[in-house]
C-alpha cells in the first residue's frame, strides 16, 4: 500500500464534469442574447410595462437554465443525481419563501398599515 | 419612553468598553463571577497538576475524529444546560415571589436578560450541540464509514459553536445581554430602543455559532450521501441516519435565513439602514416573518434526530425490527418539506387576516399527521415484542406520553381563533416546553443512556438513572401543568410582577416542579460520576454489543478504534448488524491493511479564537480590533489552504495489534 | 447503490476485504455545491426583502431616479465575459496547461475587478447624492442585495489570486484541480445571482 499520502488510493481520480469549448461558446452567445434583449426592451419600452416585466422575467429564468447547463455542467447524472436533487429542493424552498413572504406581507401591510387616504381596513371595516 | 441604560461613550482604542461595563453593582452577578473564577481556577489547576494540557491539545482540541468531536459537543451542551437551567430557576423563583406588592428579587433590566438568555442558550447552545454531538458520533458508525466527509471542517464547526457560547457567556460579566426575548424582535431590538451592547452580543454569538452549525449540516449531508458502506442503499439506512439526513437538510436550508436576517438587523444597528425600523419605509413585521421562516424548521431540526433515536431504541429493546420502516422514512421526508409551510402559525395575531391564517392553520394541523404515523409505528413495534425496560426504553415511554400531550396542545394552538386567546400566554410556554422537554430532552437522555456504553465501554449506573428519570418526569408535569392552567386563565408570558394574588399558588407549584427537575439533573450528574467511579464493575463484557443491537455501530468495540472498522462492512439488509449476527458473519482476524486517516489540526481552534475576538470587538465597537481579527481570520484560513499534507496512514501492524486485542476480548466474552 | 441478490449457494460477503478507499477529495464537489445552495438561500432572503421593501421610497428617490441602465449593461457584460474566460481556464486545465490556466484566471480576475470598480463607482455616486442605504428601506435593500453580491465577487477574486499562487507552486495536482472546479462553480453561481439582480432590481425597478 502506498505511503504517499497524496496519491489517490482508488483506481480512479474523482470524476469531474467535462467542459467543452462548444458548451462555453453556446452558453456565452445565448447569454448575451438573453441579456441584450431585456435591456433593450426596458430601455426603449416598445411594450407595456406589465408585458415587459413578464418577458424579462421569463428571459431571466431561461438564462439561468442556460448558465446551469452550459457553464455549471448540470445534468441529472452529476454527483449521482444529488446535484440536481439538491438544486430542485433549494428552488422549491426559495419559491415557498418568496411567494409566502410576498403573500403574507401584502396581507399584513393591507390590514395593519392602512394609509390615511384608504377608506377602510379589511378586517374591521372601520375608518382608521 | 425612557430608555433605562443609554449607550456608553465611544473612544478610539476601547470603543464602548470601560469599567462601567462590569456589573459590580449587581450582587448576583458578582457572586456568580466569584464562583466561576474559583471553579475555573480549580479546573485549570487540576489539569495543570496532572500535566494534561499536552494530552488535551493533542487528543481532544485538535482532533478531527468524529467520535471525539461528538463527545466534546455533548460536554458543551451539558455545561451550557446548567447555565440555562440556572436561568430557569431564577425565573421560577421570581415569578413565585412577586405578588402582593413585592417586586421579587430581579429588576426588570435583569429579569428580561434572564428569560432572553434562557431561551437562546437552551436552543442554540444546549439542544443544537447535543443533537450535533449525537449525529456526529453515531452516523459515521451506523453507515460503516471511518469518519465524516470533511473532518477538518467538523473540528472547525465545533470550535465556532463553542466560540458563540463563550461570547454569550462573556456577556454575563462584561456588559449585558439582550432584553428582547430569544428572537429579538425589532423595533425593540433596533438601535433606538436597545442602544446598549446586549443585542449585539446576541447577534454575534448566534452568527458565529451559526457558521459552525451550517458547515456541520453540509458535512453530515455529504457524509450520508457519499460514504455509506457498499450495499447500503438509502432504504437500507438505519432510521437514525435517515432522520439525521433530514435534520441536516433542514439545517442547511434554514440557517442561512437566520444568518441573513440577523445581518439585516445588525445593519440597522450599525449602519443605520431601515429594514426593520418604524420609519423611512422599514417593516418590523418583515423581521417576524423572516425569523420564523427559519424558526419553524429549527424546531424540527431539534426533534427529528430524536425521533430517530426512539426508532432505534424501540426496536432494540422490543427485540423486533421496526414496524413500517418505509412509512417512517416517508413520514420524515413529509415533515421535512411541510416544515416550510407552517411558519405563520407563530404570528397568527400579527394581523394577516382570515385567508392567510386559515391556510397556515390547516398546514399546521396536517404536519401533525406524519408524526402521529411515527408514533403508531413505534407502538406497533412494541406490540408482541419482548420489551426490556432499560433506561433508554423508559425514557422513550416517557417521551411518548409527554410529547403526545404537548403535540395535542400544539394542534389546539393551530386553530387561529384559539391562538388569538392563547398566543404569548403561559399556555404557549407550557406547550413548547412540553414538546421540547418531552421530545428533545427525554430523547437525549434516552440516547445518552443508549450510546454511552459504546462511547466509553461501560454502562451508566441504573439506580441513579432511575432516580433522575422519575424526578424529571414528575418534576416536568408539576412544573408545567400550572402553566397550562395559568395560560388558559389568560396570564401573559415574560411577566415579572403580578397583581392578582390568586395566581400565586400556581407559580409556587411550578417552582416546586422546577426544584424536582433540579433534583433530577443533580441525580443525572451523580449518575455520571458514580458510573465513571464504578466503571470497572459496569464494564461492557459483550465486546461492544451490550444491548444486542441491530445497527452497525454495535459491530465495533466499545469504544471503537480510531478507524472504526478495520474492514468496511458489506450491507445486505436493513438492521445490518442484526443481519450479520443472524447469518453467522465471521469477523476477519487477519489480512489487515494500512488505513488512511485525516491528521489532527489546531487551525479550527485558532480561527474560531480569531472569530471570538472579532465578535467581542464588534459588540464593543472596537473597530481597529475588528479589522485586525478579521484580517487574521482571513490570513489564517488562506494559510491553512497552503497545507496540502493533511492525512497519514495507520500502519497495518497497528491495526493488527488493535484487532488482535479485540479478538482476545471477544473470545473471553 | 443496489444490493446484491444472494443465491442460496453463494457465500455471503459481510466484509469488504479488498477495499478500495474513496479517492482523495471525492466528497468535495458535492459538498461545495451544497454550500452554494445554502448561499442561494441567503440571496433569496435578500431578494425577498427587496421584493417586500423595494417599493418603500420614504418620499425619497426611486429606481427611475437613480439607475443608470447603460452602466449596469456594462457591468453585466464584465461579469459575463469573466464567466467565459473562467471557462477557458477550465479548458486549459483539462489540457494540463498550467500557464494557460494562469493566464485565463488573471483575465477573469481583471474582468471581476472591472465589475467591482464600476459597482463601487455607482455606490459612491448614489451616496454622494443622498441616496445612501440609510435613506429608505428601498435603498437599504438595494445596497444590501447588490453589495452582498459584490462582497462575494471580492472573496472570489481573493480566492482566485490565492489559487494562482498555489498553481504556480504545485501545478495541476489533484487538489488544485478540485479547487479550480470549486471556484468555477462559485464564479458561475455569482453570475446566476447577477441575472436575478439585473432583472429584478434594475430592470424591474425601472418598470415599477
Amino acid at each position: 500500500m502506498s505511503h504517499d499520502p497524496h496519491a489517490a488510493h482508488g483506481h480512479h481520480e474523482i470524476e469531474m464534469p467535462h467542459a467543452s469549448m462548444r458548451d462555453y461558446v453556446i452558453g456565452f452567445v445565448l447569454s448575451v442574447i438573453l441579456t441584450a434583449i431585456p435591456f433593450w426592451l426596458v430601455m426603449t419600452m416598445p411594450l407595456s410595462p406589465g408585458v415587459t416585466g413578464a418577458v424579462i422575467m421569463g428571459f431571466a429564468v431561461v438564462q439561468i437554465v442556460v448558465h446551469m447547463v452550459f457553464f455549471l455542467h448540470m445534468t441529472p447524472k452529476a454527483e449521482g443525481g444529488w446535484s440536481l436533487t439538491s438544486l430542485v429542493f433549494t428552488i422549491i424552498v426559495v419559491v415557498i419563501m418568496l411567494a409566502g413572504s410576498l403573500w403574507v406581507m401584502h396581507h399584513l401591510n393591507t390590514n395593519m398599515m392602512p394609509m390615511p387616504h384608504e377608506p377602510t381596513s379589511q378586517v374591521t371595516g372601520q375608518v382608521p | 419612553m425612557t430608555i433605562p441604560h443609554p449607550a456608553p461613550e465611544t473612544g478610539p482604542i476601547l470603543g464602548k468598553l470601560s469599567m462601567e461595563a462590569l456589573p459590580l453593582h449587581e450582587p448576583i452577578l458578582v457572586a456568580t463571577f466569584i464562583g466561576v473564577v474559583l471553579g475555573g481556577i480549580a479546573v485549570l489547576g487540576l489539569i495543570t497538576k496532572f500535566r494534561l494540557w499536552g494530552y488535551l491539545w493533542k487528543d481532544w482540541f485538535t482532533t478531527v475524529d468524529h467520535k471525539r468531536i461528538g463527545i466534546m459537543y455533548m460536554i458543551l451542551g451539558l455545561v451550557m444546560f446548567l447555565r440555562g437551567f440556572a436561568d430557569a430557576i431564577m425565573m421560577r423563583l421570581q415569578q413565585a415571589m412577586a405578588f402582593g406588592g413585592s417586586e421579587g428579587y430581579l429588576t426588570p433590566h435583569h429579569y428580561d436578560q434572564v428569560f432572553t438568555a434562557h431561551g437562546v442558550i437552551m436552543i442554540f447552545f444546549v439542544a443544537m450541540p447535543f443533537i450535533t454531538g449525537l449525529m456526529n458520533y453515531v452516523v459515521p458508525l451506523q453507515i460503516g464509514a471511518r469518519d465524516v466527509s470533511f473532518p477538518f471542517l467538523n473540528n472547525f464547526s465545533f470550535w465556532m459553536t463553542t466560540a458563540g457560547a463563550v461570547l454569550t457567556m462573556i456577556s454575563l460579566f462584561v456588559g449585558e445581554y439582550a432584553q428582547t426575548g430569544w428572537l429579538a424582535y425589532p423595533p425593540l431590538s433596533g438601535i433606538a430602543y436597545s442602544p446598549n451592547v446586549g443585542v449585539d452580543y446576541y447577534i454575534w454569538g448566534l452568527q458565529i455559532a451559526g457558521v459552525g452549525t451550517t458547515l456541520s449540516g453540509i458535512n453530515l449531508i455529504v457524509t450520508i450521501l457519499k460514504l455509506r458502506a457498499p450495499g447500503m442503499g438509502l432504504m437500507k439506512m438505519p432510521v437514525f441516519t435517515w432522520t439525521s439526513l433530514c435534520a441536516n437538510i433542514l439545517i442547511v436550508a434554514s440557517f442561512p435565513i437566520l444568518t441573513a436576517t440577523l445581518v439585516l438587523l445588525s445593519l440597522d444597528r450599525y449602519v443605520g439602514t431601515n429594514f426593520f425600523t418604524n420609519d423611512l419605509g422599514g417593516s418590523p413585521m418583515m423581521y417576524v416573518n423572516l425569523i420564523w421562516i427559519w424558526g419553524h424548521p429549527e424546531v424540527y431540526i431539534l426533534v427529528l434526530p430524536l425521533f430517530g433515536v426512539f426508532s432505534e431504541v424501540t426496536s432494540t429493546f422490543s427485540g423486533k425490527k421496526l414496524f413500517g420502516y418505509t412509512s417512517m422514512v416517508y413520514a420524515t421526508i413529509c415533515i421535512t418539506i411541510l416544515s416550510y409551510l407552517v411558519w405563520l402559525h407563530h404570528f397568527f395575531t400579527m394581523g394577516s387576516g382570515a385567508s392567510v391564517n386559515s391556510f397556515f392553520g390547516i398546514t399546521t394541523m396536517v404536519i401533525s399527521i406524519p408524526t402521529g404515523a411515527k408514533l403508531f409505528n413505534w407502538l406497533f413495534t412494541m406490540y408482541r415484542g419482548r420489551i426490556r425496560f432499560e433506561l433508554p426504553m423508559m425514557w422513550t415511554i416517557a417521551f411518548m406520553l409527554t410529547f403526545v400531550i404537548g403535540g395535542m396542545t400544539g394542534v389546539l394552538l393551530a386553530v387561529p381563533p384559539a391562538d388569538f386567546v392563547l398566543h404569548n400566554s403561559l399556555f404557549l410556554i407550557a406547550h413548547f416546553h412540553n414538546v421540547i422537554i418531552g421530545g428533545v430532552l427525554f430523547g437525549l437522555f434516552a440516547a445518552i443512556n443508549y450510546w454511552w456504553p459504546k462511547a466509553f465501554g461501560y454502562k451508566l449506573d441504573v439506580f441513579w438513572g432511575k432516580i433522575s428519570f422519575w424526578c424529571w418526569v414528575v418534576g416536568f408535569w408539576v412544573a408545567f401543568t400550572p402553566l397550562y392552567i395559568l395560560g388558559l386563565m389568560g396570564v401573559t408570558r415574560r411577566m415579572r410582577v403580578f397583581d392578582d394574588p390568586s395566581l400565586q399558588i400556581w407559580f409556587v407549584i411550578a417552582g416546586i416542579g422546577a426544584l424536582i427537575v433540579a433534583a433530577g439533573i443533580g441525580a443525572m450528574l451523580v449518575q455520571f460520576a458514580v458510573s465513571i467511579w464504578r466503571r470497572k464493575e459496569l464494564r461492557d463484557t459483550t465486546g461492544g454489543d451490550p444491548w444486542d443491537g441491530r445497527t452497525l455501530e454495535w459491530a465495533t468495540s466499545s469504544p471503537p478504534p480510531d478507524y472504526n472498522f478495520a474492514f468496511t462492512p458489506v450491507i445486505h439488509d436493513l438492521d445490518a448488524w442484526y443481519d450479520m449476527k443472524s447469518r453467522g458473519h465471521q469477523r476477519p482476524t487477519a489480512g489487515f491493511r494500512d488505513i488512511h486517516m485525516p491528521s489532527n489540526t489546531g487551525t479550527g481552534m485558532i480561527l474560531s479564537g480569531f472569530c471570538l475576538v472579532m465578535g467581542f470587538a464588534l459588540v464593543w465597537h472596537i473597530w481597529w480590533l475588528v479589522a485586525l481579527s478579521f484580517a487574521a481570520t482571513i490570513v489564517g484560513a488562506i494559510y491553512h489552504t497552503f497545507n496540502y499534507k493533511r492525512d497519514f496512514d495507520i500502519p497495518a501492524a497497528t491495526v493488527t495489534a488493535v484487532e488482535d486485542a479485540r479478538t482476545r476480548q471477544l473470545a473471553g466474552a | 447503490m443496489s444490493a446484491k441478490t444472494i443465491t442460496a449457494d453463494a457465500p455471503v460477503r459481510f466484509y469488504d476485504l479488498d477495499e478500495h478507499a474513496h479517492p482523495e477529495g471525492h466528497s468535495t464537489m458535492l459538498g461545495f455545491w451544497i454550500y452554494l445552495m445554502s448561499d442561494c438561500l441567503i440571496f433569496a432572503i435578500l431578494f425577498a426583502c427587496y421584493a417586500v421593501l423595494g417599493g418603500s421610497y420614504a418620499a425619497g428617490p426611486s429606481p427611475k431616479d437613480l439607475f443608470d441602465l447603460k452602466l449596469i449593461a456594462l457591468n453585466t457584460a464584465m461579469l459575463l465575459f469573466s464567466s467565459i474566460t473562467y471557462g477557458f481556464a477550465v479548458l486549459q486545465m483539462q489540457r494540463g496547461k498550467v500557464k494557460g490556466v494562469q493566464i485565463w484566471l488573471a483575465i477573469t480576475g481583471l474582468f471581476g475587478l472591472a465589475f467591482l470598480g464600476i459597482e463601487l463607482y455607482e455606490f459612491h455616486h448614489l451616496i454622494e447624492i443622498g441616496a445612501g442605504p440609510q435613506r429608505s428601506a428601498f435603498l437599504s435593500s438595494f445596497f444590501t442585495l447588490v453589495g452582498t453580491h459584490g462582497l462575494h465577487v471580492t472573496f472570489g477574486i481573493v480566492w482566485l489570486v490565492t489559487l494562482m499562487v498555489q498553481l504556480s507552486k504545485r501545478g495541476l495536482i489533484a487538489a488544485n484541480k478540485r479547487r479550480v472546479m470549486c471556484l468555477s462553480m462559485f464564479w458561475h453561481f455569482l453570475d446566476v445571482v447577477w441575472i436575478g439582480v439585473f432583472t429584478f432590481v434594475y430592470l424591474m425597478g425601472v418598470l415599477r
